[in-house]
């Protein structure tokens, strides 16, 4: 059966609670799980309490400030802090987003908790493994695949075919929306997931591909594609506003359409 | 879940993992004939409620005779094979989704579609009896 519960070296045990910073008029509460692989402990959720005075006002700004003031053992992704390159993907107040993109001021009641995304292999304290999920990605092959001659200039394409990628090509594969899919939690290795799903349908979408058929063949399969069940969390999760599970639908469609 | 508690000794690269058996090319037909039962039953629900509220508080005789009109059998036919039909396949998914060892896999979907059988069999065989007045 699948496991529901964590490992016995994965359960969270008490933390360490850190000093209010100094001279600080106003504070918020950081929750932020650790875990080093390095020292044979449980994981743990350390307490820290941000001056918000002296940073940005987004999450990522205040785990940036903890790592320059408090605590710079503290890990994280993070690179273009402006919700374009998808490596600060957590969970954010039990919900998967990007820490540069949502504000602290946001997250209600109390303490900011955040937690490394769902489900995946923890590299250190918020640093997720996600070679399996960027291999989901290259099994979709996503390139052009084209057997006719390359033309002379480029690949066109019409604004109503270019219309239809629209929604599709917008996606960073931050993960979060893989790592909200309960079905993705039970069986990421034989179900690709929304993100890897969403963008196959990128591909198969694009009028100037020539692979459509070959690209559908590969995923139609039990666990590859029609292990999403629509529960639509991964619409939810994403912080660009796209839409997987409508994407995962469209390739459902095209399966029964060429059947049928 | 921590990076030590994965069961990823295999030297296989990541990518020949996800591709491991290659796709099975299947799965559309369950998917289809999931939508279609799902809505042959809710075109068929109303019916069906009417034909067991009738059914209500009659004897054998009376079953008999509501039965043995032509289209409350079909309707009643229709709807055990369509909600066996369905039961099986949604049963299948559940124990593709939440059960992985493969023996005790194959044996449930073994196990789901004999118990899907016998109860499409053993409902359809009752509605032909009462319908036939035997």
């Amino acid at each position: 059966m699948v496991e529901f519960a964590l490992p016995k070296n994965s359960k969270i045990t008490g933390g360490k609670t850190w000093p209010k910073p100094a001279g600080a008029t106003e504070t918020r509460e950081f929750r932020v799980y650790r875990w080093n692989p390095d020292d044979g402990k449980n994981p743990s959720v350390d307490t820290y309490y941000v001056d918000v005075n002296d940073c940005g006002p987004m999450v990522l700004d205040g785990l940036i400030w903890i790592k320059n003031h408090i605590d710079p053992s503290l890990t994280f992704r993070r690179s273009c802090r402006e919700g374009v390159c998808g490596s600060c993907a957590m969970n954010i107040d039990g919900q998967n987003t990007l820490a540069c993109t949502r504000s602290m001021h946001d997250v209600k009641d109390g303490a900011v908790k955040i937690n490394p995304l769902p489900h995946q292999p923890v590299v250190k304290d918020l640093v997720p493994d996600l070679t399996n999920f960027y291999a989901q990605y290259a099994s979709v092959e996503p390139w052009l695949k084209t057997t006719s001659p390359t033309p002379q200039k480029e690949w066109r394409q019409s604004h109503e075919d270019r219309e239809k990628l629209d929604g599709l090509y917008e996606c960073i594969l931050c993960a979060c929306c893989s790592t909200s899919c309960p079905s993705y939690w039970w069986n990421s290795d034989r179900y690709l997931g929304p993100a890897a799903l969403l963008q196959a349908n990128r591909w198969v979408s694009d009028s100037r591909d020539e692979a459509t058929g070959e690209r559908l063949d590969n995923l139609e399969d039990p666990f590859r594609l029609y292990r999403c069940h629509t529960i639509m969390n991964c619409a939810k999760a994403c912080p660009k506003g796209l839409n997987p599970a409508e994407a995962i639908a469209e390739l459902k469609l095209k399966m029964v359409e060429r059947q049928i | 879940m921590s990076a030590t508690d994965t069961p990823r000794r295999s030297m296989r690269t990541p990518l020949g993992r996800v591709r491991n058996l290659g796709a099975a090319h299947s799965g559309t037909s369950d998917f289809w004939r999931q939508r279609i039962t799902g809505v042959a039953m809710t075109l068929l629900m109303i019916p069906v409620i009417v034909v067991v509220m009738m059914l209500l508080g009659s004897n054998q005789a009376g079953a008999k005779l509501i039965l043995g009109s032509l289209p409350i059998a079909v309707i009643m036919l229709l709807f055990i094979i369509a909600s066996a039909w369905h039961m099986k396949i949604g049963m299948q998914v559940i124990i593709e989704d939440y059960v992985h060892n493969e023996k005790l896999k194959l044996v449930s979907i073994m196990l789901n579609n004999f118990f899907s059988i016998a109860v499409a069999l053993a409902s359809t065989y009752a509605i032909l009896k009462l319908a036939s007045g035997v």
